[in-house]
């Protein structure tokens, strides 16, 4: 009898607290209700609630806490700092699966809203990642979990990428790879890709696995999320080293890529863009392999396809094999690319594609007077000028355009399209400009005679140098080329001396 | 003796001259010395004086030939140098025209080749328009594809919605929503209430023509179900094997897919052509006369004339030229052609070529 009342109060206790946690966990679907339940300390209750002796409440419990976290920033924050992941953790191993699936989903929840920064989720990251590595072998659905979590990990921070490598996954990301599910495969590719990201060392574990070969076959997959993690992964890995991105080309990834840059998908052309500014950057070599591949009539295309910041790869892509030799940057020319850039330094809005932009045009133009023609023509200098000019464009697009004019200036002949720099740019500019024509009016008697008729001349009369400057000796060359009386004729008040010549004229009786 | 006394009368004279004389030369000879001193003096002033005169002028021409020869050879050697300057330059320009000649055409040749350059530029264009053409094309594909596979959704999503409204149907009697009276054609809808509502055994017909439709317009979809067996099966029906095995003497399915899709296993002597051994041999003929050995026998040119054939004298009768190799039997040749070739193929034994593959018990007893 006695025995009774006493296993009475405990199955009692026990429903109480099944009733409680699983209240709880409904009440934690909605949205509105979940302040109250934070207010009532929620967090507290439940936290012991997780080691209960009873699975159905353990499970219950966490079920609840995944909820609460998936809620807000704040509340997942309190399970971070509330030592609840810890608990979490230490039960992973030893439950069943469903209840590992279950922790797993409420797990990547917390990981997707936390905030990196404080460093007991470091030490979380580094004591949670070996019990992620198990899971992360077992099959679909579980692996699911695991991998998003592997993935979080690695994105957060150099150490902890480094944890997860050390605690043997990648390998097993690789065979998550080659797995039919396109999920699983898009979670691997991007865990793969979140890992590769920190340093050439993890990226170079992440080669060693193999793992290239297998992404360089889902390129021409349908799936374009896939395809988005399968391009970033690839392009993080390339971004290290130059032995990196000859593995990644070796791949034979080239004739294949550029289909996807025609892809629907933003990102998935982004990403491939990505990839190959990442491969074009290292060598002349690489960048060669992608010129003759096709790659930059396909980018130039791509630039003229999509608006905003998805060009920017492209755009930089550009750049960077320009910038390697003239014969790159005469390929860009002549693969129509100079245009297209024109085009999106006008259309684009933001300061720092714009700024990219300029940048590439002064890549492009630096080489020798063909290439510096080739991007004056375009109708280029004004507008990078105007950049230059204007007060309200950022300190980086003021700096690159500047920059990106000068090179082009110190290299351009092409005197028409100089002529309307002479007359609204700055002292700073404008010496190279003059600087120009001192050094092409010497020899070329038609551009000297076009240059007095367009009012290029009288232009440079009016400018005032400072005696001994480099300006004033580009206006002294420039001045030798032409008869002393045209230069006096053009000079600022010669009228007024004419006018005194009449005045002091004695006539002739 | 007077000569004597006027001796001694002028003694006294003399002696008076004598002491005279010694007074006028002692008067004199202070004076005199003097002179002496001076004349020996000067003359000997003159002798040291022409001595050194002869030593000086030694000393001149001894140091003009020597300065004459230093000189010299000072000149010789900045001749030398100046020579061998003028000479250095001289190569030196000259190795400059060599190089500058050299730098050009390696330059221009491998380094910096304005031609390869431009047509490295033209292939670079072309290229370019080829990826981006491709890359136009691969876009429209795949563009129609996913119009194609949008419109199949939108189809299949209206046919189930037609399976749902199968109850606006029109009957014979009144007109369905869809098959309004006063418009000349019924709805769309209608037709495919119409085709939903048909019965089972129809639809498979109309999937499958649909099927064959889309496989000409598409071209591209290459099914792995080849299309004319399946044709041949549906010319001659088999009856359907059952999943189980159905009561009574029957067999089990297993055994009855297995006998039904085995392959074709011919005997020997049906996979052999009756004409094979012919063939071979013409195979083999053929083989001979293309890889047959010229009659001509070769004949190097250096000894032309021991190359020489030996021709016959018309008058005699002996032949002694050599008979070619293999030409004697030439006669038997026809003599053989007669005959018939003798066959060399064995009929195979049946018995163990069909052996434990029979379908029924009877079958094995061959």
């Amino acid at each position: 009898m006695k025995e009774e009342t006493v296993i009475c109060v405990f199955e009692q206790y026990q429903k109480a607290r099944t009733q409680f946690v699983q209240t709880i966990a409904e009440l934690a679907t909605r949205p509105q209700n979940i302040e109250t339940l934070q207010n009532a300390g929620v967090m507290s209750l439940l936290r012991p609630l997780l080691l209960d002796v009873v699975p159905t409440i353990q499970q219950t419990a966490a079920l609840a806490l995944g909820r609460l976290a998936n809620y807000n920033d704040d509340l997942a924050e309190a399970v971070v700092k509330g030592d609840i992941l810890p608990q979490l953790v230490y039960s992973l191993a030893e439950q069943n699966r469903f209840k590992q699936l279950l922790l797993g989903a409420q797990l990547r929840a917390v990981w997707a809203q936390h905030l990196p920064s404080s460093c007991q989720t470091g030490q979380m990251g580094l004591r949670i990642s070996p019990g992620l590595v198990c899971l992360a072998s077992y099959p679909f659905g579980l692996s699911d979990h695991s991998m998003v979590n592997l993935s979080y990990v690695s994105y957060h921070a150099f150490k902890l990428s480094q944890a997860v490598v050390d605690a043997g996954a990648v390998p097993l990301l690789v065979l998550c790879v080659q797995e039919p599910e396109v999920a699983l495969k898009r979670i691997a590719a991007s865990a793969l890709s979140d890992i590769s990201k920190h340093s050439p060392e993890l990226a170079q574990t992440v080669v060693d696995a193999g793992a290239i070969a297998h992404l360089a076959q889902m390129i021409l997959n349908p799936d374009a999320k896939l395809k988005r993690q399968v391009f970033s992964a690839l392009s993080q890995i390339s971004k290290h080293s130059v032995d990196l991105a000859e593995m990644v080309v070796e791949a034979e990834i080239f004739p294949a890529v550029l289909t996807c840059l025609k892809d629907p998908d933003e990102y998935v052309k982004k990403n491939v863009a990505t990839l190959m500014r990442e491969i074009a950057k290292h060598t002349p070599e690489l960048s060669q392999l992608i010129v003759n591949a096709g790659g930059v009539a396909a980018a130039i295309d791509y630039i003229g396809d999509c608006l905003g910041s998805v060009r920017l790869p492209g755009i930089m892509m550009l750049g960077y094999v320009a910038a390697h030799s003239e014969n790159l940057a005469m390929a860009v020319i002549v693969s129509k690319g100079v245009p297209q850039l024109a085009i999106c330094l006008t259309e684009e809005p933001e300061d720092h594609i714009k700024a990219a932009t300029a940048w590439a045009f002064g890549q492009i133009g630096r080489h020798t007077p063909e290439h510096a023609r080739a991007v004056a023509v375009a109708n280029v200098l004004p507008k990078l000028l105007s950049l230059y000019m204007e007060t309200d464009s950022s300190e980086d697009l003021q700096v690159k355009a500047k920059k990106a004019l000068k090179s082009i200036l110190q290299k351009c002949t092409h005197l028409p399209a100089l002529e309307p720099l002479l007359h609204d740019a700055s002292p700073n500019i404008l010496k190279h400009v003059v600087g120009q024509f001192s050094k092409v009016l010497p020899h070329d008697s038609k551009a000297r005679r076009l240059f007095v008729t367009s009012g290029g001349l009288k232009k440079i009369q009016e400018i005032k140098a400072e005696p001994g400057s480099a300006l004033q000796e580009y206006i002294n060359s420039i001045n030798n080329c032409y008869p002393e009386e045209i230069v006096r004729y053009y000079s600022p008040g010669y009228s007024e001396t004419l006018l005194e010549r009449v005045e002091n004229y004695q006539p002739v009786m | 003796m007077a000569k004597l006394l006027k001796l001694e009368r002028r003694i006294e004279g003399l002696k008076e001259e004598y002491f005279n004389r010694h007074r006028i030369a002692e008067e004199n000879r202070g004076k005199e010395n003097s002179a002496a001193v001076q004349i020996q003096s000067w003359f000997r002033g003159c002798r040291v004086r022409a001595y050194l005169r002869h030593l000086n002028r030694k000393a001149t021409i001894i140091q003009k030939i020597w300065r004459g020869y230093t000189a010299r050879m000072l000149y010789r050697q900045m001749i030398k140098t100046a020579y061998f300057i003028m000479k250095m330059n001289f190569y030196n320009e000259m190795a400059v025209k060599i190089q500058k000649r050299w730098r050009g055409y390696y330059i221009r040749k491998y380094v910096h080749n304005y031609y390869a350059r431009k047509k490295y530029f033209k292939g670079l264009t072309e290229m370019n328009e080829t990826v981006r053409k491709e890359l136009a094309e691969f876009a429209e594909i795949k563009r129609m594809e996913r119009e194609r596979m949008a419109l199949e959704k939108e189809e299949k999503k209206k046919c189930y919605e037609a399976q749902r409204m199968h109850y606006l149907l029109s009957t014979h009697q009144c007109p369905g929503v869809f098959n309004s009276p006063y418009r000349p054609f019924p709805d769309e809808m209608e037709l495919k209430l119409q085709m939903e509502l048909k019965p089972q055994s129809m639809r498979p017909l109309s999937l499958k023509t649909s099927f064959h439709r889309k496989e000409t317009s598409k071209g591209l979809v290459n099914m792995n179900v080849p299309g004319s067996p399946l044709t041949l099966t549906m010319a001659q029906p088999l009856p359907p094997i059952p999943k189980k095995k159905p009561q009574g003497p029957f067999r089990d399915p297993a055994e009855v897919l297995q006998q039904r899709f085995k392959p074709l296993e011919p005997t020997l002597r049906v996979a052999t052509s009756i004409t094979s051994v012919e063939e071979a041999r013409k195979e083999l003929r053929q083989e001979e006369w293309r890889n047959r050995l010229n009659d001509e026998p070769f004949r190097p040119f250096a000894n032309a004339h021991k190359n020489k054939k030996y021709e016959e004298m018309i008058n005699t009768l002996s032949r002694f030229e050599q008979i070619t190799f293999d030409t004697k039997h030439q006669e038997n040749q026809e003599k053989l052609k007669e005959k018939k070739p003798f066959k060399t193929v064995f009929t195979t034994v049946h018995v163990f070529d069909k052996f434990g593959r029979m379908y029924s018990n009877a079958g094995k007893i061959v």
